[in-house]
């Protein structure tokens, strides 16, 4: 890859962004050339996303300099991203997505080479991927439409994609497509293009990265050749003081009779943490979503409800953006103590300052808005507004997506301190480490439960096995 | 083509079609020319005032002064254009800038549209009233000869119909522009990141609007002869119903050119069928109401059954 | 908190501008009658206007387009039962608010049982109210019983009547919103009806009870109005659709859902009362207030976007 080296794509020099009072990014110099793969990691609120933005034309910097080697703008020098929210129109079909970012195609048949091109694209990166290009988009699972974002990204789309940005491309994929994605970037990487991958998932920055970026505070902390990392280095470089290995030892308790139990097979004991796991995608968001909405009303909600939630995707299931943090904590509780229909303003204080402490939501004042605090402390409020209620079931949908080591940590001692005292939890996780810490674990495969593993039996091997047994491999 | 999006264009069809077998059925004498001519005889300007509708539900917006524009382009029509026809033209065009110029200015100022249109109503309203105090005018022989031609074959509320259903069906459906605009309806942010300047495709879409609004008006005029102040104010929720009649959802960007044209001429028929079932007309309006629940009803029991397979 | 960040503060400084231009006219001269009509009408407009706000309220797409047609059939109704006979009033009140309950229920009928959007659900159900109006009614005209337009008409303590049951019922509205648990649903449920649901919060008591309050306040409009101005008659309420959305806006509600403003809907109210008796006096002819008031209305919508921007 010598050869590219002297050709920079994109170059910054001393970049630095502020929104208001905070500075997101905070002096930072950084080029990519041609063949480069480069990971970059780093907490909520490093400034990842910050700085993606700013090499793609979607922000302009406070201060400094961002460069191209060809022409003015990050469309011009072949600057492509692909977001962690999904970004296409999903009353379009794949095709017609094309058109909306390929201003090349003109012309009574540009349907035609819109298909053609789109298909080509997908039989590259993800061969097998059985998608027609006339589907509309709304019709696609997440995983279907993550496939067809990422290939968009990779199109010719008139000049040719020259750098790649992937901010958590792999989140909604399971493992079989990950690996042909991080195939095709390393393909693409050799051939002369560059990416940028962001991940959570360390062993994919190890696997396709050729230098790792480590980013913190808005500044970059680390800069190395992938192989000069360990994974207990990039995570020390990161800031934690978390411990690398996330097999705490569970600690063993009695469990009480059975609460939950499923026409699907789920089920689960008063104090047990039962895991759902498998590829995403494959059932366990719907069978935990059946669950709730069986066992709480639209119609009536009582003093004591019989389960809670907490959502994953806070944007849509969960945060209620025009209100404070205190009233998105009380949400949940405010039949409680309410005398003849009114709120009881002062339990509902008592109870957001008490799960403020609790679970360290990072905040001056309960009355800030919700939407002041970073994704991660949002998921906290979540977190607090299902455990502040009494309900014995608590449901969770993936909720650690997007969320730094620090907190999980906070969460998952939480978790078991509330199962000790009885109550059950029902825990989906993209994360099979996530999964391992469980007392039971369910595996879904293609919207059925495949295995039922209990202590020993869930480890990883186990887990992976049942999520990919009956699949052909592709 | 997959079977939901398939669906979405045979319940306006089916619905149409039953509506005009019973009165058929009722009245055979209908299943004429003549008889169809009269049926459809205000099918024109509703259907293109359903278009205009459309084009803004498209971009996840809603008109409530489409109404008032019509009626207000109807006055014109039957006045200045009939006696200075560059006039006429000129305020014309004005208008459909006009609605550009709205659309650019509930985009960029983050307006929301069901108010901005809201207050517009009064204002085309007033328009009207300042150009044509009291009923009258009169509509220019063209207008009038081309509204009153006679093709062979079907006539020519049923041919303009088609064609109306085919020019838009190509310029939103086949069309670049026209994927791009839905595109905004689907999702703003991905179009605005691809590009494009969302200000200027909202302008095109509210202008778009405003032109087959003037078409409306006009067509109005070249049918009754002559206009009021308040002549279309209906048109405001027809052509909303005739939208969602026709397989339209008010958000995602999610509409059918072809529907809207069959909703509106679902709705015309609804009206003219009354008559045939000799049923008192206070009931006329009611029966609109009766069949958009009907036909949506349907649309619901397809929809279910379509999530089974 | 600064007054001035108060969204309802606008509306009632509007509504306070426009009288006192309107009294500077006639140098002080009717300003008592001014305030009389406006109370009254603004009052009419208030009522209509708490129940739409409440359905605004609710988040996007959530509108009642049958107000209207709601407040005709309701007036219509009830006077018909009362027919004109003394010591009927209560009767006549009953059974406009059971109309307006029965609409109520027929709109969210339509709505849950059929999904279908609020907006096209409420348009059917209008158009068949009309029908039923125009059937039941038959072109004749009968007069409130006298005591009933006595108490519509008349004041205490100089304000009135009309307008204490619509201060009393914004109160009560009031109240529910900043106080209580369903005040509380429903402003969750209008910021995001999932988030909502998965919260624990009834959505679709909530639903249902919201589009049954707006019925019922309509209703109780449609009886007040009728019993105001003499009788009841088919158009009579056609004004109030786009009246209850604009002061909804103009009162500082958000049409995006999930916030709402009791106090500002009465300023608005009272404002767009105001605004109109203004043009009258400065002697606009009908073409050129409409304009007015809707550039107006436009306007305010322009104002109180332009400070929210900065949230």
């Amino acid at each position: 890859m010598t050869e590219y080296e002297s050709a920079p794509i994109v170059t910054l020099t001393g970049v630095k962004k502020h929104f208001g009072p905070v500075r997101a990014l905070d002096g930072v110099s950084l080029s990519i050339a041609r063949g480069d793969c480069i990971g970059l990691v780093g907490h909520n609120g490093a400034g990842k996303s910050t700085l993606v933005n700013l090499i793609n034309g979607g922000l302009q910097a406070s201060e400094g300099d961002i460069a191209f080697d060809l022409g003015d703008t990050a469309m011009q020098a072949g600057v492509r991203s692909v977001f962690q929210e999904l970004s296409l129109c999903p009353n379009l079909t794949m095709a017609e997505n094309l058109r909306i970012s390929h201003n090349a195609l003109k012309g009574i048949h540009w349907r035609r080479q819109a298909r053609r091109e789109i298909r080509a694209s997908l039989d590259e990166v993800f061969p097998n991927h059985g998608i027609d290009a006339d589907t509309e988009v709304d019709t696609l699972s997440i995983a279907e439409r993550q496939m067809v974002e990422i290939a968009i990204a990779f199109a010719p789309r008139g000049t040719s994609a020259r750098l790649v940005i992937l901010d958590e491309p792999t989140s909604a994929l399971d493992a079989g497509i990950a690996s042909q994605l991080i195939a095709h970037v390393k393909r693409f990487c050799a051939a002369g293009g560059a990416v940028v991958f962001i991940s959570h998932m360390l062993g994919e920055i190890f696997e396709v990265a050729n230098r790792v970026t480590v980013l913190k505070d808005g500044h970059i902390v680390a800069e190395h050749p992938t192989e000069d990392f360990t994974r207990q280095a990039l995570v020390d470089a990161m800031g934690h003081v978390a411990a690398d290995d996330p097999e705490t030892a569970i600690v063993a308790h009695a469990l009480g009779a059975e609460v939950v139990r499923t026409p699907q097979g789920l089920a689960a004991r008063a104090g047990e943490i039962v895991g759902l796991s498998g590829l995403a995608g494959h059932g366990q968001a719907a069978a935990l979503a059946q669950l709730f909405l069986s066992r709480s009303s639209a119609w009536r909600s009582g003093t004591s409800p019989d389960v809670v939630f907490v959502a994953g995707d806070r944007q849509r299931d969960g945060v209620l953006p025009l209100w404070s943090i205190l009233q998105n904590i009380s949400i949940s509780v405010l039949r409680q103590g309410a005398k003849l229909g009114l709120v009881d303003t002062a339990s509902e204080a008592r109870v957001a300052a008490d799960w403020k402490a609790r679970i360290g939501i990072r905040t001056d004042d309960v009355q800030n808005p919700i939407l002041s605090l970073s994704g991660g402390n949002q998921q906290k409020v979540l977190f607090a507004r299902a455990l502040a209620s009494p309900a014995p079931i608590v449901v969770m949908d993936d909720p650690m997506r997007g969320v730094d080591i620090g907190t999980k940590q906070d969460v998952y001692a939480m978790l078991r301190a509330e199962a000790a005292r009885g109550r059950t939890f029902l825990w989906y996780s993209t994360e099979t480490e996530e999964a391992c810490q469980c007392d039971r674990v369910f595996v879904f495969r293609n919207g059925a439960i495949s295995a039922e593993l209990t202590g020993a039996d869930i480890t990883e091997e186990k887990i992976l096995e049942a999520s990919f047994q009956m699949q052909t491999a592709s | 083509m997959n079977a939901l999006s398939r669906y979405r264009i045979l319940l306006p069809v089916v619905s149409l079609a039953v509506l005009l077998a019973a009165t058929f059925w009722m009245q055979p004498r209908a299943m004429s020319y003549f008889g169809l001519n009269l049926l459809f005889n205000l099918a024109v300007p509703i259907a293109l005032a359903t278009i205009a509708q459309m084009m803004i539900i498209m971009v996840n917006d809603i008109d409530l002064s489409l109404g008032a524009f019509v009626s207000l382009v109807a006055c014109i029509t039957a006045t200045y254009l009939l006696d200075t026809p560059a006039l006429g033209l000129a305020m014309l065009v004005t208008l459909i800038l006009g609605y550009a110029a709205l659309g650019a200015m509930i985009h960029a100022l983050e307006l929301p549209a069901i108010v901005v249109t809201l207050g517009m109503s009064f204002v085309w309203g007033g328009l009207a009233l300042f150009i044509l105090p009291s009923p009258g005018g009169a509509s220019p022989d063209w207008l009038r000869t081309l509204m009153t031609v006679k093709p062979p074959f079907a006539p020519m509320a049923v041919v303009a119909s088609i064609l109306i259903a085919i020019l838009t069906h190509f310029l939103i459906i086949r069309s670049g522009i026209g994927t791009v605009l839905r595109g905004v309806g689907g999702n703003t942010r991905s179009v605005a990141r691809a590009g494009w300047s969302v200000l200027k495709l909202k302008a095109c879409a509210y202008g778009l609007a405003g032109f087959f609004g003037v078409l409306a008006g006009m067509a109005l005029v070249g049918l009754t002869t002559s206009a009021d102040a308040n002549i279309a104010l209906r048109y405001t929720l027809l052509s909303i119903a005739g939208v969602i009649l026709g397989g339209g959802e008010f958000v995602g960007g999610k509409v059918s050119p072809v529907g809207a044209v069959i909703g509106a001429l679902t709705l015309t028929l609804a009206a003219s069928f009354l008559s045939f079932l000799r049923l008192s007309p206070d009931w006329q309006i009611g029966a609109q109401g009766a069949i958009l629940i009907l036909v949506l009803t349907a649309r619901l029991i397809f929809s279910r059954k379509g999530g089974e397979t | 908190m600064n007054l001035l960040s108060k969204p309802w503060i606008w509306s009632w400084s509007a509504a306070a501008l426009t009288f006192v231009l309107t009294i500077g006219l006639t140098s002080g001269r009717g300003a008592g009658e001014l305030a009389y009509a406006a109370l009254s009408f603004g009052a009419f407009a208030a009522i209509v206007g708490l129940g739409q706000m409440l359905v605004i309220t609710l988040g996007p797409g959530n509108v009642d387009l049958s107000i209207p047609a709601t407040m005709t059939l309701a007036a219509t109704l009830a006077l018909k039962a009362m027919a004109s006979m003394p010591g009927t009033a209560l009767l006549g009140l009953m059974i406009a608010l059971a109309v307006g309950l029965g609409a109520g229920l027929a709109n969210y009928a339509l709505i849950f049982l059929l999904r279908l959007p609020p907006i096209i659900a409420t348009l059917a159900a209008s158009l068949i109210y009309q029908s039923l109006a125009i059937w039941s009614n038959r072109g004749l005209r009968i007069k409130p019983p006298q005591e009933l337009a006595e108490f519509a008409t008349g004041r205490f303590l100089s304000i009135p009547n009309v307008a204490w049951v619509g201060l009393a019922l914004a109160v009560v509205v009031w109240i529910v919103l900043e106080r209580s648990v369903w005040g509380r649903w429903l402003l969750a449920t209008g910021q995001n009806m999932r988030a909502a649901r998965l919260a624990g919060v009834p959505i679709e008591f909530v639903r249902a009870t919201t589009y049954l309050s707006v019925s019922v306040f309509a209703g109780l409009a449609g009886y007040l109005l009728a019993s105001f101005s003499g009788g009841a008659a088919l158009n009579m309420g056609a004004e109030y659709l786009l009246m209850s959305i604009a002061v909804v806006v103009i009162g500082g509600s958000s049409i995006a859902g999930g916030n709402s403003n009791v106090p500002g809907v009465w300023g608005a109210s009272l404002f767009m009362f105001l605004v109109i008796s203004m043009l009258n006096s400065y002697g606009a002819a009908a073409g050129a207030k409409n304009v007015l008031t809707g550039t107006i209305v436009i306007a305010i919508v322009i104002a109180a976007s332009t400070r929210k921007g900065r949230i």
